[in-house]
């Protein structure tokens, strides 16, 4: 059985009399540890993809399963903790708390843990420093640039050790060279091990991907192996 | 890092978007403090004034006899019993537990004899006592000042042809009217008042009292405990309490106790929807924040937590500086209010921890709505970007 299993997606977003069907049918699976980009054209469906995969949204029809745990057969609390324990978010405008410095913000999924302020800590560091922003521990979050927000971002959905990162157009508020860097850190987390799952629709991104998903008016169009050889690890 | 931390975190670095919270359970708080804080005193003060305006207490000798009676009580006129009242007595009541509650003693004796062959009622007094015990009293001429001279009620001037500096014979003894009471509309209109010591000396009877009329301030120890401490010192007496007047003054006290707790209720729900129009405001504002919150795994009731920590907080603050402001406040407007020039009030604990305990209560309840919206918005919707 795949890590992820994605089985006849259907998701119909209502909007008063009107309706749309932004996934129509999908299904797909997932291997663990790898790296996928799903791509496709605005309306495609991929966000509503990532949405249902990460729990945030409920399908109209079809299952999601994760490690065998059939994801919306979980009730509400459930679900949180299904989320906390196994997915890392990542998103296009960073969604910092900025109210909380660089080390809250990373240590923010662990406050509803059990753990110790001293074990909090400990963790966040070691993640700050493995995304390189250990001297902006302390800075408000909004005082840093978008590539270091983004590396706060990435490092709070990596701070519980989920097995599965979901990032939504990652380098979407990036220059071209920071969103290198963002996607070669995104490649380095899979290359320890993390399922990620990565919603582009930058091409150069996509070539950080083991495989390709590509949608197009809510179905799964096509998928394609990506070529890696011109890409550093 | 933990809940509480999310909460004040969010406070501290954003407290102008709390400040109106803050100020509008502050002055409801303070207005509370200050209503309550000044109706307590003007209530004491009112309550003093109306417990020296008559009797509350009448004390009397047990006795089956009704030969005579006065203020509608029993009297030992012609008693068969043979305790009898004596001033010692009188001191005694001035001996109680509550002694403090004991404004004014009135000792009478009571006499039936015959002026110008007509039976007339003569009450020996204390004419200080008594003229402090009746301020409605109100006397054309002036109070006597020697032993030979007495005040009559207007009845007695139309029944017996007598006005004022005329002279009167009571057991051989000549007496001088030098105060006529105006009408009062109650027995004293019908009554010969004398000094106490001419009417023990002319009825033979030394030392001996009828009744004594005392007016004990009750607004802080229930006339019950007075009465039952003054019917330990004297067991031979009978001692009630007037329940008509004391419910009579209770009543107007309650009065402006309701008033002031009508107008704290609507202040406490003014403040109240504030408080929740302020917190609506916030979870609408962080509406992205909340959808992170539940994106990386917390749960509804995590949510809540936050809002209602945040609501705890600001509450708190807002009692402990609203009880400092309304105390402030009552220190300042008791002595416009009342005419003992009260205030001076001094640091209530009980009273701080009435305030914290309003102040949360108003707060955490305000917040209940907006922080289960929070908690039930949903994460894509939150996001957007999703």
């Amino acid at each position: 059985m795949a890590f992820i299993e994605i089985q006849h997606l259907n998701k119909i977003y209502r909007t008063g009399t009107q309706h749309v069907q932004a996934l129509r049918d999908v299904s797909l699976e997932i291997s663990q540890a790898e790296l996928v980009a799903v791509m496709g054209p605005s309306g495609s469906g991929k966000s509503t993809l990532l949405s249902l995969l990460g729990g945030l949204s409920h399908p109209n029809e079809g299952k999601v399963i994760v490690d065998e745990i059939d994801v919306y057969s979980l009730d509400v609390d459930q679900l949180a903790d299904f989320r906390r324990e196994y997915l890392g978010f990542v998103f296009q405008s960073f969604q910092l708390i900025p109210y909380l410095t660089v080390l809250e913000n990373v240590m923010l999924p662990l406050a509803v843990t059990s753990l110790s302020r001293a074990v909090q800590a400990r963790m966040a560091i070691e993640i700050i420093e493995r995304v390189g922003l250990r001297s902006n521990a302390l800075r408000l979050s909004d005082e840093l640039s978008g590539g270091e927000q983004q590396r706060v971002a990435m490092a709070r959905a990596l701070v519980n050790q989920p097995p599965i990162i979901l990032a939504d157009e990652p380098t979407g508020n990036l220059d071209m060279a920071t969103s290198e860097e963002i996607m070669q850190l995104l490649r380095k987390l899979n290359n320890d091990g993390h399922t990620c799952i990565i919603v582009t629709h930058n091409p150069e991104n996509a070539k950080y991907a083991q495989r390709c998903v590509h949608l197009r008016d809510g179905r799964l169009y096509s998928q394609t192996v990506a070529d890696l050889t011109n890409v550093s690890a | 890092m933990k809940l509480y931390t999310i909460s004040l975190n969010n406070l501290r670095r954003r407290k102008a978007k709390m400040i109106f919270l803050v100020l509008g359970l502050t002055i409801a708080v303070s207005t509370v403090v200050t209503l309550i804080t000044v109706s307590q005193e003007m209530n004491a003060d009112i309550a003093n004034k109306l417990d020296e305006f008559g009797a509350n207490i009448v004390i009397v000798p047990k006795s089956d006899a009704l030969s005579l009676s006065y203020g509608g009580m029993a009297v030992s006129g012609v008693s068969l019993d043979a305790r009898k009242l004596h001033e010692s007595d009188a001191e005694q009541i001035r001996w109680i537990k509550n002694r403090d509650n004991i404004k004014i003693v009135a000792p009478k004796l009571l006499n039936a004899t015959k002026v110008f062959q007509r039976d007339v009622l003569v009450v020996g007094v204390v004419f200080e006592q008594e003229l402090s015990l009746k301020k409605w009293w109100k006397v054309a001429g002036r109070k006597p000042s020697a032993s030979r001279e007495a005040i009559i009620g207007t009845e007695v001037k139309g029944k017996l042809k007598l006005d004022l500096n005329q002279s009167f014979e009571v057991s051989g003894e000549q007496f001088i009217v030098t105060g006529i009471l105006e009408p009062t509309g109650s027995q004293d209109d019908g009554v010969v008042f004398i000094d106490l010591k001419e009417a023990q000396r002319l009825f033979g009877k030394p030392t001996e009292l009828s009744l004594i009329e005392v007016a004990a301030l009750c607004y802080d120890c229930p006339i019950e405990e007075i009465v039952r401490q003054t019917s330990e010192k004297l067991p031979g007496a009978k001692v009630v309490a007037i329940r008509q007047t004391i419910e009579s003054k209770m009543e107007a006290m309650h009065r402006f106790e309701h008033f002031s707790y009508g107008i704290s209720g609507v202040v406490l729900l003014v403040a109240a929807l504030i408080v929740a129009t302020n917190m609506t405001a916030s979870v609408n504002e962080r509406t992205r924040e909340i959808g992170v919150f539940r994106a990386i795994g917390f749960r509804q009731s995590h949510i809540m937590k936050i809002i209602l920590t945040e609501a705890f907080l600001t509450s708190f603050f807002a009692g402990a500086s609203g009880y400092f402001l309304g105390l402030g406040v009552a220190n300042i407007v008791t002595p416009l209010l009342t005419m003992n020039g009260g205030g001076g009030f001094l640091m209530n604990y009980t009273m701080l921890g009435f305030s914290l305990v309003l102040a949360v209560t108003v707060g955490l309840a305000s917040s209940i709505y907006p922080a289960y919206r929070a908690s039930q918005l949903d994460p894509t919707v939150a996001l957007r970007a999703l």
